[in-house]
């Protein structure tokens, strides 16, 4: 039952994308829309909300959405109703167990799924089919953070919050564009540094947005972290900064990780060479670091997506252990999650490595459980982790799969690889929010509509282990329903429905408090049975709360550590020697470029919500692969041109960015464009699928590549009403609009192809056309009612700038004349300003307007905030305003 | 003692070339004008507008009456010259009387064609050439007559347009398959008709008169097709030819026009032409802007200067309120020029640029052509326009902004 009054003020929700789940305020228009602004009283953002945040309320109409189950018929979906979905489910999960036993079906979720979900679907398969195979794409984000974690404290636990980035004198981001990925923490950051003097060190392959605000940058060679942090221990033992009382009374295994640092980076000449640094860096951060105890080191996907993530998480864990700074305000090591419900993901024990609620797979958690849940079935092993899960999917092992909001196909390591095992399914069955995406289009049997965000209702937890409600503030649309209550739906139809009577999320979360908290005698750090026996009431207005918080507390806990008290049986936290570092895969003559990829400020994975907004198109509207100038004049790149990056394991087309901001021999695609937004840019499907030995985590930031110019005859973009997709724009991209849809295209059609295409579009009567043929140019527009209906450009150049003034026209209402002669000119109207790109996405401001600001006396971040508002919302466009400022002084030097 | 130098034609080169006469030489000459029309020379250019009713004829005179005196200019309107003789330097009028002139300058202009068809002496018949023609036209418009107007270049258009504007239910009948097919290429053409057809005149095609009819008055014409189209009133408005007669008859050299040098003389010395009844290099312009800048050749020439004429870029411009037509230079981009168009077929906007090597060769433009003279200016300067190339056919300011 749905206890939405859309009525009501403003809701309390979180928002969905990164981890550091911050609180939103949302107040439902009442015709399915809703303004949003930042919750002053959440304490991760203080009312404060980052682009993606600012223009939720631009993706949330209903264009695209699954709204009822579907069911394949041939190569088509056909509707179908809920009764016949679900049974089709439960009889196809029967027959796979029947036929071939429960380790033949797995669950793949997804860290956007709410903690009530995931806790359903995890007791469904674990406890009562008995599968161990769920996994999650957490998989491809977090799990070395774990896997480090339980091998040091002996469980996944974040030993600080938040707090300790306001408090703390020096923060060291690794591996970590905080300034574009977690922008509201980074803008905690970067007051800490103007109101406290706090020292920033960014250590990055990348001269990111975040570097760009450091004290220090590191431009470390991928893969030298470990090294970097074994020099760094080196050093803190010859100067004396270790703590040795914390080490003799609250560790294991220092001498041994100590010798092993010796062996890997002796000195700073070594550490430095390791890493691919000036030895006068790594003195300087060294120095840095020995001498302020208030240290946090905060890390990101640069460390955990590698194979060797779990040493690099423990390299770092190590400094703080041997300091002893750990659990004290404003000194830890930080884990920056990158999706809204990782953490509750791991909470419930969502993983195939974890059996549920920070319990694993030994004799005795596997017996607590299953009596827990009554589940006789229960799986008694571990499971197979992403990568496995889907190479078993392609040898034919898993023969039922049920993916859960998220796009493998898109998303994993050699995704081309992945999605062809998708095919090979008996039985694949999606639950998602939308009708279309490359998963589902890899042959998806049955497709399940879930509610999504702003809809559904449950808990999620943040970086620093603080649980917030989601709460729904819009309808539930068409047939769409809450995950956890499909999952019960099949498991009632399996014959499991005991253990699936809930009828609310309340019901769901008490459940999972309830098991936290069973047996739990202190062993398990993650006890939140102060919350087991909520009221609905009360859960409804839970206000955030860090776990643990135990039966009787009224409070959860910030800090670990402090005192020791680890989670392993002798309360000890353990130092574990690392390997030797090295990336697992060699370049080579074919293949001499390392491929990072990650993501970008204005996009979120794979674009299924950001992707609706037309603001956040503006930023960086088509996919692209950033290139050292240098390296790009050797291969014959052009900045704006077009390359073919090819890795071992597939290839994609990809618009080329020049940029000193990149390594020599290294190149960065952003993972966010998949087929259904573009022709050739699964970045996924270039990564090569090594993991980590320990996390299972695959290497997505130092693939071996090779990248060579492509040249089309002409480039372009269409912007219309209807979404079209012209057969012969060879390369194309998506770009959200308001009230339409764009496309950046790369194309060998001649002009008359063009031509002809727009002319069989229909009526010509409202028509306007521009053409130099010579110059291979082809523009033309439709008008209806004194709105653009459609507007076509292509031409040789980079369309880049005329886009941008074509789709401010495009989203006008009308136009006056003169804006419809300005049209196909590519340029402003006379009198209006030209945007550029836009820089400030909260507020809308381009490039050109703060240019100008800066021409007319902005002198400072400030100034031009007061002019144009930009940069005093989120804050993440502050380097580039800066970045505006520092050329323009440069050029009036010159 | 001033020399005497005699104008024939009270036209608007005339008046030109004494308006850069008195600039230059006030005074050297004693200038006598002699013109047909009994009235002040006036700019013909606008007689459209009075046949439309949107001036009066008082309004088009092109200096008042004392701006003549006051340039000692003796003005003999309403005085048709008869005969030059070249050997007594005397200029012979119709009345008998007799001009003596030491300098001689032709500036007799053209007349409206009257095709050879029969019917064409029949009373409703006439041209639309000056202002007595527009007198009769405003009267036969104004009796809400049915008019034919034959022939689609600008002076019909303009005839057909001032016509309809009065009253008068108006056909357009032209032979071509295109209206001012020598100054508008094929688009142009298409969406000016388009645009005259908006303002109520039927305009056809491939129309290819051929008889007049009528009893003593007018009735219809009819057409090479078998069509025939009623009608009270026809007007000739199918071309013009240079007034020439009067100079070839006095044994000065002419062909289709009086024929000039680079510096307006013809082959008698002190005998100069200038305007439609001239031909420079073979061209006889039908437009008011070589006049006028044959005028300022000739005025320095007659002042003792050097200067030379080689030529006009002309442009065509088409004086039809709500309906800008122009063209100019090489602008069907025939050897090998490149060609931008623009058209927008809501806004009844249609705009062509000829380039070559990065310069502008030629330019139609319909619908808006207040870009006219600044590409009349770049196609005679020849300026470089490759930094605009791509904003050029959207204006001046849009260049001017990106240069900027």
């Amino acid at each position: 039952m749905q206890r939405f009054d859309p009525r009501s003020a403003a809701v309390a929700t979180t928002c969905p994308y990164c981890g550091v789940g911050c609180g939103v305020l949302a107040t439902p228009d009442g015709s399915g829309g809703a303004t949003i602004a930042g919750d002053p009283r959440h304490p991760a953002n203080f009312g404060r909300l980052c682009s993606k945040g600012s223009a939720l309320n631009e993706t949330l109409s209903l264009e695209g959405r699954l709204l009822h189950p579907m069911l394949r018929d041939g190569a088509q979906l056909r509707r179908a109703s809920w009764d016949e979905a679900l049974s089709e489910v439960a009889k196809g999960f029967r027959r796979v167990i029947d036929a071939h036993g429960p380790q033949a079906v797995a669950f793949y979720l997804s860290g956007q799924l709410l903690t009530e979900d995931y806790y359903a679907a995890n007791k469904l398969l674990k406890g009562f089919i008995g599968s161990p195979n769920v996994d999650t794409n957490s998989r491809l984000c977090m799990a070395s953070t774990v896997a480090g974690h339980k091998r040091a404290f002996g469980a996944d636990v974040v030993p600080g919050c938040y707090e300790d980035l306001d408090l703390a004198d020096l923060i060291v981001l690794v591996g970590s564009n905080a300034a574009w990925c977690h922008p509201i923490l980074f803008q905690r950051i970067l007051r800490n540094k103007q109101e406290r003097g706090a020292k920033l060190v960014v250590i990055d392959p990348r001269r990111t947005a975040t570097a760009e605000e450091a004290d220090l940058f590191l431009p470390i060679a991928p893969g030298g972290d470990v090294a970097l942090f074994c020099g760094l221990l080196v050093h803190l033992v010859a100067n004396g900064a270790v703590r040795d009382d914390y080490v003799m009374r609250h560790t294991e295994g220092f001498a041994q990780t100590l010798a092993a640092a010796r062996a890997i980076a002796p000195t700073i000449a070594a550490t430095a060479a390791a890493a691919g640094l000036r030895e006068v860096d790594v003195a300087a951060f060294f120095e840095l670091f020995a001498a302020t105890p208030k240290t946090v080191t905060a890390f990101s996907q640069g460390v955990n997506q590698s194979a060797q993530g779990t040493d690099k998480v423990d390299a770092i864990v190590h400094c703080h252990l041997a300091t002893g700074r750990i659990g004290e305000p404003g000194a830890a090591p930080f884990s920056l999650t990158g999706q809204p419900n990782a953490m509750g993901g791991r909470e419930v024990g969502g993983l195939a490595n974890q059996l549920a609620a920070h319990m694993g797979f030994s004799e005795a958690e596997v017996d607590r459980v299953r009596r827990f849940w009554n589940a006789p079935r229960i799986a008694t092993r571990e499971g197979l982790k992403a990568v496995q899960m889907f190479e078993a999917i392609g040898r034919g092992e898993i023969k039922a799969l049920w993916v859960m909001g998220t796009n493998p196909a898109v998303s994993l390591p050699q995704a081309d690889e992945a999605r062809a095992a998708l095919s090979r399914l008996d039985l694949f069955v999606v639950s998602d929010n939308v009708l279309s995406n490359d998963t589902i289009n890899a042959g998806a049997h049955v497709l399940l509509p879930a509610q999504a965000w702003g809809e559904k209702s449950g808990t999620v937890t943040n970086s620093e282990r603080r649980i917030s409600r989601q709460r729904a503030f819009l309808p539930s649309p068409g047939e769409a329903e809450p995950d956890w209550r499909i999952v019960g739906e099949v498991a009632a139809r399996m014959g499991f429905g005991e253990a699936f009577r809930f009828r609310s999320a309340a019901d769901v979360f008490r459940e999972h408090a309830a098991l936290s908290a069973f047996e739990n005698d202190g062993a398990r750090s993650f006890d939140i049975g102060g919350l087991a026996e909520l009221s609905g009431e009360a859960y409804d207005a839970l206000r955030p709360t860090f776990w643990p918080i135990r039966a009787g507390e009224t409070k959860g806990r910030e800090r670990f550590f402090a005192e020791g008290s680890f989670f392993t049986a002798d309360g000890k936290a353990r130092f574990v020697a690392p390997e030797r570092p090295a990336l697992k895969a060699a370049t080579s003559a074919a293949f001499p470029f390392r491929l990072n990829t990650g993501r970008i400020r204005d996009q979120w994975h794979t674009m299924t919500r950001t992707g609706k907004s037309p603001r956040l198109a503006r930023h960086l509207p088509s996919p692209f692969v950033e290139i050292h100038p240098a390296d790009a004049a050797a291969a014959g790149l052009v900045d704006g041109g077009f390359a073919r990056v090819s890795t071992r394991h597939g290839e994609c087309l990809l618009a080329v960015a020049v940029t000193e901001r990149q390594r020599r021999g290294e190149l960065f695609a952003p993972i966010h464009w998949s087929d259904e937004t573009a022709s050739l840019a699964r970045v996924g499907a270039l990564v090569a699928a090594v993991t980590d030995p320990h996390s299972g985590q695959p290497e997505a930031k130092a693939t071996p590549a090779r990248i060579d110019a492509v040249s089309f005859k002409s480039h372009g973009f269409l912007l219309s009403r209807a979404a079209l997709r012209p057969p012969f724009a060879e390369l194309a991209t998506k770009v959200a609009l308001a009230h339409g849809h764009g496309l950046l295209f790369a194309s060998n059609a001649g002009l008359e192809l063009w031509r002809d295409y727009v002319a069989a579009l229909g009526d010509r009567a409202d028509a306007a056309d521009y053409f130099d043929e010579a110059r291979g140019v082809y523009r033309a527009a439709r008008f209806a009612e004194q709105r653009v209906d459609l507007c076509l450009f292509v031409g040789r150049q980079d369309a880049r700038a005329a886009f941008d003034q074509a789709t401010a026209l495009f989203e006008k209402e009308w136009l006056t004349i003169e804006e419809r002669k300005a049209l196909l000119s590519g340029r402003a109207a006379d009198g209006a300003e030209e945007d550029g790109a836009i820089v400030c996405a909260c507020f809308g401001v381009g490039a050109k307007a703060i240019d100008k600001a800066i021409a007319n006396g902005a002198r400072s971040v400030a100034e031009i905030g007061a002019r144009l508002r930009a940069g005093t919302n989120c804050g993440s466009c502050i380097p580039e305003l800066k970045r505006a400022i520092a050329a323009a002084r440069a050029c009036c030097e010159e | 003692m001033s020399e005497p130098l005699v104008i024939i034609g009270n036209g608007m080169a005339a008046a030109r070339l004494v308006e850069e006469l008195a600039k230059r030489a006030l005074g050297r000459y004693a200038i006598a004008v002699i013109g047909e029309e009994p009235r002040l020379a006036y700019n013909r250019v606008l007689l459209s507008s009075v046949l439309a009713g949107e001036s009066e004829m008082a309004d088009i005179e092109l200096k008042p009456a004392d701006w003549w005196r006051d340039r000692g200019v003796t003005l003999l309107y309403g005085r048709k010259a008869r005969s030059v003789d070249l050997a007594e330097k005397r200029v012979t009028l119709e009345s008998g009387e007799s001009v003596f002139y030491s300098k001689l300058v032709f500036a007799t202009g053209s007349r409206a064609l009257r095709l050879p068809l029969p019917g064409a002496e029949l009373r409703g018949v006439c041209v639309f050439r000056d202002g007595a023609d527009v007198d009769m036209l405003k009267r036969m418009a104004a009796q809400r007559e049915r008019i034919v107007v034959i022939g689609g270049g600008l002076l019909g258009l303009e005839a057909a347009y001032g016509l309809g504007k009065c009253g008068a239910k108006v056909t357009l009948v032209h032979v071509a398959d295109r209206l001012m097919e020598r100054q508008l290429d094929a688009p142009a053409a298409a969406l000016l008709k388009q645009l005259i057809e908006s303002k109520g005149i039927e305009t056809l095609l491939e129309a290819n008169t051929i008889r007049i009819l009528g009893d003593g008055d007018v009735r219809g014409v009819e057409l090479a097709d078998g069509r025939r189209i009623a009608a009270e009133g026809v007007v000739f408005a199918a071309g013009i030819a240079p007034n020439s007669e009067l100079a070839r008859d006095a044994g000065i050299e002419t062909q289709r026009g009086i024929v000039v040098d680079d510096q307006m003389t013809t082959n008698i010395d002190d005998v100069f032409a200038l305007g439609e009844c001239a031909q420079h290099r073979g061209v006889c312009y039908g437009l008011v802007e070589p006049a006028y800048e044959q005028a300022r050749v000739l005025a320095a020439r007659l002042s003792g200067e050097g200067d030379v004429y080689e030529g006009s870029v002309v442009s065509t411009n088409l004086k039809v309120s709500g309906v800008s037509v122009f063209s100019a230079g090489d602008f069907l981009g025939r050897d090998g020029g490149e060609t931008i168009s623009w058209r927008d077929q809501g806004l009844g906007l249609y705009k062509k640029l000829v380039i070559e090597s990065g310069r502008l060769r030629g330019a139609v433009l319909v619908g808006d052509a207040s870009a006219a003279l600044w590409y009349l200016e770049l196609i005679r300067s020849r300026a470089d326009i490759s930094q605009w190339r791509d904003a050029l056919i959207f204006g001046r300011a849009l260049c001017e902004r990106k240069a900027a």
